[in-house]
């Protein structure tokens, strides 16, 4: 990559995150107050809208982000000549294609650049959660392919709140509304853990996270949902 | 435009800058006396203190600047207390857009009429225009889950974050006879005995309080930290009568109907809260919590200060 367009990739992503972060409240934490190092991690948060990874993004200490890489869908990013630039030289992200029939090749794929050395952001609801009264989306198992694959790695939960609220799926303009990143502890696959418990637990690590009266919204069949089906039917 | 403050402004601030450095003094003498066991009180009351240095540094260098500049900062209030309103009670999609309406029209315009001196347009666009147009644009978006209730939070945030606010820059505005080019003044008047008024509370309430005032909707007020607070502060307000067009007695009366108002509506506001089950609106000042914590009062206390002033005075 030339100088001038390494610049201009350095200068986008310093306005950027100045941007959300006047918008969000949400300023990068310090590095002496998360307790893991940079190196080989994936940080898995919820999914609730476009600004998601880069909300991430921010919260992590400046130094750190050389070897994060959000994980994106190649298919939306290569889309556009300024989108490729951005998801390519910005956010240096790791492309998948998401509309491929072949899950192991993705895995594959992440199990890589995790090798290399480099941490993951990635999303494992697998895609944005647009309902209202929906606090967190089951899990795909993606994840749980991903720390079977690599058992050294370490997974971090983390709680982004209120950036659905920012800027919703479908709408244009951001309105500023106060965000809050919640950086949780790092945890593993035990030996012998299946499938399903791994999911959970990592579920239930990352919505302990969020707030009190959230969390209470994420128990099953809450009051208001079963009223609004009572109504329909 | 003159573009300094008038000398008995300056006044008014070595005054509070005095008390300042006094507590700050009693605060440090206090902490270094728990040094071995910290006590939370004693650390919230310091970083009150410290944030309540800035706070009035701000305030200074903003009044300053005169109608702009008191226009100004009360612009960047507003739009911290509608941010903390609105992260609080804002639930579904279906509210977004009236929530930008109220961000990116609502507020430049209401205090673009406070810097133009525009009163009809200023008094009308939110009790009036903006009570029709929210539900309208929330109407619109097809989500009519709890579309009443949403409708009716949307529009009391932007009355206190946007509409009462801006009454307190609008005191520039009043044509007082015989007071021209001193309206900053009353603003600082008006500030100091609500603030006063807030502060006093909590002193006497932390140090004589016992019994609490209204528990179900805030735990913290104590009956003697009220009378106690509220009695000094109209005391306050009687011996600032010099720097406003007030007789001491209606300085004391004025500024009374300012204490029970900014009371009520710190109670108010605390009650909201409570129903959302938080404690503070946001943390963005150090030890007071958030923006809307601290001006809470102020909602309350300003429309009414303005109208006493505009209908008796200007």
């Amino acid at each position: 990559m030339s100088n001038s367009l390494h610049w201009l990739a350095r200068l986008i992503d310093r306005s950027l995150s100045l941007f959300v972060s006047l918008l969000t409240g949400v300023r990068p934490k310090f590095s002496g107050s998360l307790n893991f190092s940079p190196e080989k991690k994936v940080y898995y948060a919820n999914h609730a809208s476009h600004g998601d990874f880069v909300l991430v993004w921010i919260s992590l200490p400046q130094k750190w982000r050389e070897v994060v890489r959000p994980v994106a869908g190649a298919d939306y990013w290569l889309g556009g000549k300024i989108r490729r630039f951005i998801i390519q030289q910005v956010f240096n992200a790791l492309l998948i294609m998401r509309n491929g029939n072949d899950p192991k090749a993705i895995t594959a794929q992440m199990t890589e650049a995790l090798q290399n050395g480099d941490s993951l952001i990635i999303f494992p609801e697998g895609t944005r959660n647009t309902d209202d009264d929906v606090v967190l989306l089951p899990f795909k198992s993606g994840i749980y392919h991903l720390a079977r694959e690599n058992p050294d790695v370490q997974f971090v939960p983390i709680w982004i709140d209120n950036i659905n609220r920012v800027l919703p799926k479908g709408k244009l303009i951001p309105v500023p509304i106060i965000c809050d990143v919640q950086i949780g502890d790092e945890l593993r696959l035990h030996p012998n853990e299946s499938k399903d418990e791994f999911l959970q637990r990592a579920r239930d690590a990352m919505l302990a996270l969020a707030p009190k009266h959230k969390r209470d919204l994420a128990l099953p069949q809450p009051l208001s949902k079963q009223k609004t089906q009572e109504n329909q039917s | 435009m003159n573009n300094a403050l008038p000398i008995q402004a300056g006044f008014v601030f070595a005054g509070v800058f005095a008390v300042l450095l006094l507590a700050t003094l009693i605060g440090n003498h206090l902490k270094n006396k728990h040094i071995l066991n910290p006590n939370p009180v004693i650390n919230n009351m310091n970083a009150r203190i410290s944030s309540w240095w800035v706070m009035m540094m701000v305030l200074l260098f903003a009044f300053w600047f005169d109608h702009i500049g008191a226009t100004l900062l009360f612009f960047f209030i507003s739009l911290a207390a509608l941010r903390e309103f609105m992260t609080l009670i804002y639930q579904r999609r279906g509210d977004h857009n009236a929530i930008a309406a109220c961000f990116y029209v609502l507020l430049p315009l209401q205090y673009y009429f406070v810097l133009t001196n525009w009163y009809g347009m200023f008094a009308v666009l939110i009790p009036v225009y903006a009570f029709l147009i929210l539900p309208i644009i929330s109407g619109l978006s097809g989500d009519t889950v709890a579309l009443f209730e949403r409708s009716a939070k949307i529009q009391w945030g932007a009355m206190m974050s946007i509409f009462c606010l801006s009454h307190v820059p609008a005191i520039m505005t009043l044509n007082i006879p015989e007071f021209a080019g001193r309206n900053i003044l009353l603003l600082i008047f008006m500030i100091v005995v609500v603030q006063s008024s807030d502060v006093l509370q909590y002193i006497f309430g932390k140090l004589w309080g016992k019994t609490p005032i209204a528990p179900a909707l805030s735990p913290n007020k104590t009956v003697v930290g009220t009378v106690g607070g509220m009695a000094s502060a109209t005391i306050l307000a009687a011996c600032l009568y010099q720097i406003t067009p007030f007789t001491p007695f209606q300085a004391a009366l004025i500024g009374f109907v300012m204490c029970v108002m900014g009371f009520l509506g710190g109670l108010v506001m605390s009650g909201i809260k409570r129903s959302y089950g938080v404690k503070d609106w946001g943390k963005m000042i150090h030890g007071h919590g958030g923006m809307l914590d601290r001006v809470d009062s102020i909602c309350f206390a300003a429309p009414v200060f303005f109208h006493i002033v505009r209908y008796f005075w200007a």
